[in-house]
């Protein structure tokens, strides 16, 4: 070698520096609105010990956190609670969707629960199950880890790219026919319904 | 015990008893609803009302009314229970609030009002409680598909290049 490195020296890339530093101090987001909340507990809990994998540093607050983990079902009232947590996480941030629920409803098909919160927030990993267990979320947190080495940059390029959302489709084609019948006939009777029951707020919207 | 005979001489005979098992049911028109609930409160000590429901009775065997309302009584000192019902009708399915009986029927009726789209007059706050208020439907009427008008679709997306 021509020029040697002194001892204690070696170079790299500043991308994979920061890319080896980010996916070994992830901090989650946990969102757990259901059963799969429990496994998440649980995973961090010392039998299966998160903090192995440096990722034990729950906060409360997402302005602190680089990783949602999307534990449960979301209901329709709820949606808008979730894409508000996402937007105030500071990036780099990824998301994990954890159990059948998040990922695409699950047994809930119904009129109220998002069927996948990937259709309406990025998702990185997918974790399967009803609720999975504590191995398997552990699994996603060393698969995201792995995706964050490969293809993190400082400047955070990567997520520039994903500009179009990664879910299923987004209506059966009942569904869009039931919203195009809704929608023709205006909900008539609801809003007659509405006023005289004294509806100050949300009457107004549907005219 | 409360007996049915009292109460139909002073409302007339349009009461109706009936039993299930250990439930004793009394079906009342809806104009009698609210006379006969203050009657059963103030004079036979029913002082809870542990539940109120509806349930919608569409295409349901041998219906004549669309809705039934179930308030469902406890005399807390007596440890006696009486079921009574009434019956409401589309377009306009009304009852009077039992809000000045029962301080626990606020959110009960704030529900029922959510869920079947049943109007309570003289409550103080007839809003809906679990669905988003811009929601515009009443979910567990019948006639409302199980999977929605697409309420549950109809959200911005967020890309990563948006975020």
């Amino acid at each position: 070698m021509a020029v040697g490195l002194p001892e204690n020296v070696f170079m790299t890339k500043l991308d994979a520096a920061a890319s080896w530093a980010r996916s070994n101090s992830l901090w989650p987001m946990p969102f757990a609105t259901a059963c799969c909340g429990i496994e998440l507990m649980a995973t961090a809990a010392s039998r299966h010990d998160l903090a192995r994998f440096g990722a034990e540093v729950m906060r409360f607050s997402p302005r602190q956190c680089d990783l949602l983990i999307v534990a449960g079902r979301v209901v329709m009232k709820m949606l808008p609670v979730l894409q508000r947590i996402w937007l105030q996480m500071p990036e780099p941030k990824w998301c994990i969707s954890m159990g059948a629920c998040a990922c695409s409803g699950g047994v809930f098909d119904t009129y109220a629960v998002v069927q996948g919160v990937d259709r309406f927030i990025p998702v990185d990993m997918y974790v399967p199950g009803c609720p999975p267990r504590p191995e398997q979320l552990l699994a996603a947190v060393i698969d995201m880890q792995a995706k964050v080495r490969r293809t993190g940059t400082v400047m955070g390029k990567e997520f520039m790219a994903r500009d179009t959302p990664m879910g299923p489709e987004p209506f059966e084609s009942e569904e869009r026919y039931r919203i195009q019948d809704a929608n023709l006939v205006q909900l008539g009777g609801f809003s007659a319904a509405m006023t005289s029951a004294g509806m100050k707020r949300g009457a107004g919207n549907h005219g | 015990m409360v007996e049915l005979s009292v109460l139909q001489q002073r409302f007339g005979i349009e009461l109706v008893e009936s039993t299930f098992r250990d439930n004793r049911r009394i079906d009342v028109p809806a104009a009698k609803l609210f006379d006969l609930l203050s009657c059963l409160k103030s004079d036979h000590g029913f002082n809870t009302l542990i539940d109120m429901t509806a349930v919608d009775y569409l295409e349901y065997e041998g219906a004549t009314d669309r809705f039934g309302v179930v308030y469902m009584l406890l005399d807390v000192f007596g440890g006696e229970r009486v079921i009574v019902r009434t019956a409401v009708n589309l377009p306009d399915p009304k009852l009077p609030s039992v809000y000045s009986l029962w301080r626990g029927a606020d959110w009960m009726e704030r529900e029922v009002f959510d869920m079947f789209g049943i109007v309570f007059d003289g409550h103080p706050d007839l809003r809906r409680i679990l669905m988003p208020e811009e929601f515009a439907a009443f979910p567990l009427r019948k006639d409302y598909p199980l999977k929605g008008r697409g309420e549950r679709h109809n959200f911005p997306v967020i890309t990563r290049a948006g975020s």
